[in-house]
């Protein structure tokens, strides 16, 4: 099978795509229980999404916790409620910044790779050469990427939430007096568990469809080098969109359950 | 000899869209004998061996692989006859994010029979295998640091791994230089003669096919056109025959 029109966005593509990675979830759910698990590669590729993405992460983090409290500390100091910006910071950080920013950063960095990577694969017939030898090549390629992505995105939002937050001790710091102990007892003091737990489970699934779409988009590309950039900005494009698309339905859910 | 019959492709047919590449194909391999196939680029000669192998489904037709009805078998027997018939690929098709020595090991450490088998035992499959293609230097080397003639002699030792019966060769000289070209036509005999495989071999180079062949087809638009051994088929009187030997 092959993406019939991998740069073009039309209605067509658009259909096939979504029956294709509909297909593609539920051949990953089969083979996840089915197949022997590939360990030591699971292992390798949560290296290469999670910790070769930490640094990438880090800093963004850090910036991130650091503009926000600049750019609304003095907001908050007009109407006097400057004691509440650790705590705003905080839970904008956690529940819809962190995931949704840290994902769009994963699914430029880890999910271009993962399109890229499968794509060129398949055109120099590295996929075709596993499954002549009996391999499964589905199994070792696809279930232990989307494994992967799927467990290392909300290990790394948890990291990024935690160095925004220094980021914006650091950003308060230089324009007050606020000690650690205080600044993260204001940060704490409206933190509950409604608020972690859905961030918590949209991560998740943000992890699952980067991974998943950009498996699909790199085992199913066009020929031909052309067909490896394709892939790959097919991957981060489509796998944005639906970041946002979770997001939307995350917040709706959020809204009824709470 | 019909015995010894380990492929009989009958009446295949494959298009794409509108194309039509293989056009109602018979062929027949027989153990320990090496066949050629012999077409210009194009003609549809890679579409046989992926069908084959079922990588590629045809539209009509029949292919019996040791017995085996591949077309119509389910997954875990066909990988059994997977197991039994190694692919060389045309640029070796080697994992480029392993060394050689991992991309040996790949199939065998996913193989029933040679997981089992400890380190020490399975490096020196490896190290055999390596050995007899030649590239025992290269084997902490990524395939980036190979050269073309080097990959396709490590993509060889790989498809041993699993103890073929059949070697499908995948225009094994294409894009190489002569002395290169002649090394591993040398080879191909070599492989044959000590591992005991019967070879189908698809190429356009005649030089290729003069040298390795036991048997020789020449296809043209999906059809088989003339059959017989070299030096039969040179002297054949047809103008679409001839004009692969000018």
């Amino acid at each position: 099978m092959e993406r019939k029109s991998p740069n073009k966005l039309n209605f067509e593509q658009l259909l096939m795509d979504i029956a294709g990675i509909t297909t593609f979830l539920f051949r990953y759910i089969g083979s996840l229980f089915r197949n022997r698990f590939e360990g030591r590669e699971f292992i390798n590729q949560c290296y290469r999404t999670g910790y070769q993405s930490l640094l990438l992460v880090g800093i963004t983090a850090i910036i991130l916790g650091l503009v926000l409290t600049i750019q609304i500390r003095p907001i908050l100091a007009d109407l006097g409620a400057e004691a509440w910006l650790p705590n705003m910071v905080f839970i904008s950080v956690l529940t819809e910044m962190g995931p949704v920013i840290f994902a769009l950063l994963f699914a430029g960095k880890v999910g271009s790779g993962i399109g890229a990577e499968l794509s060129s694969m398949r055109v120099t017939e590295q996929i075709d050469a596993m499954e002549v030898s009996a391999t499964n090549p589905f199994n070792y390629l696809v279930v232990t990427r989307v494994s992967a992505t799927t467990i290392m995105l909300p290990l790394l939002v948890f990291f990024g939430d935690l160095l925004a937050f220094f980021g914006s001790f650091i950003g308060l710091k230089a324009y007050s007096d606020i000690s650690f102990k205080l600044f993260y007892s204001r940060a704490f003091s409206e933190v509950y568990f409604r608020d972690i737990f859905p961030a918590t489970i949209k991560t998740i699934f943000f992890g699952f469809f980067i991974g998943l779409i950009a498996s699909y988009m790199g085992y199913y590309s066009g020929k031909g080098t052309s067909g490896v950039g394709k892939a790959a900005n097919a991957a981060v494009v489509a796998s944005s969109l639906v970041i946002f698309l979770i997001d939307l339905i995350a917040v709706q859910l959020t809204d009824i359950l709470t | 000899m019909e015995n010894n019959r380990i492929l009989d492709v009958h009446n295949l047919h494959k298009s794409f869209g509108e194309k039509k590449v293989i056009d109602g194909l018979d062929l027949a391999l027989y153990s320990g004998e090496n066949l050629v196939i012999l077409g210009k680029s194009g003609t549809g000669k890679s579409v046989i061996m992926k069908c084959i192998v079922r990588l590629l489904k045809p539209d009509a037709g029949s292919i019996n692989v040791f017995g085996t009805d591949v077309l119509n078998c389910g997954e875990k027997e066909l990988n059994e006859v997977r197991t039994r018939i190694g692919y060389l690929f045309q640029e070796g098709a080697l994992y480029d994010s392993m060394t050689i020595r991992e991309n040996l090991e790949f199939p065998a450490k996913r193989d029933k029979k040679l997981r089992k088998l400890a380190d020490k035992e399975l490096n020196e499959i490896i190290e055999k295998n390596l050995e007899s293609v030649g590239l025992i230097d290269a084997i902490d080397k990524l395939p980036s640091e190979l050269s073309g003639g080097m990959k396709k002699r490590a993509g060889l030792a790989r498809s041993l791994m699993l103890s073929p019966d059949m070697i499908i060769y995948d225009e094994p000289t294409t894009g190489l230089d002569p002395y290169t070209s002649d090394a591993i036509n040398d080879l191909i005999l070599r492989i044959r003669e000590s591992y005991n495989t019967a070879s189908l071999i698809i190429t356009h180079d005649i030089k290729c096919a003069k040298r390795t062949s036991d048997r020789m087809v020449i296809l043209s638009d999906g059809k088989i056109i003339a059959e017989g051994k070299f030096d039969e088929l040179k002297t054949d009187p047809s103008e679409q025959v001839r004009l692969f030997f000018v």
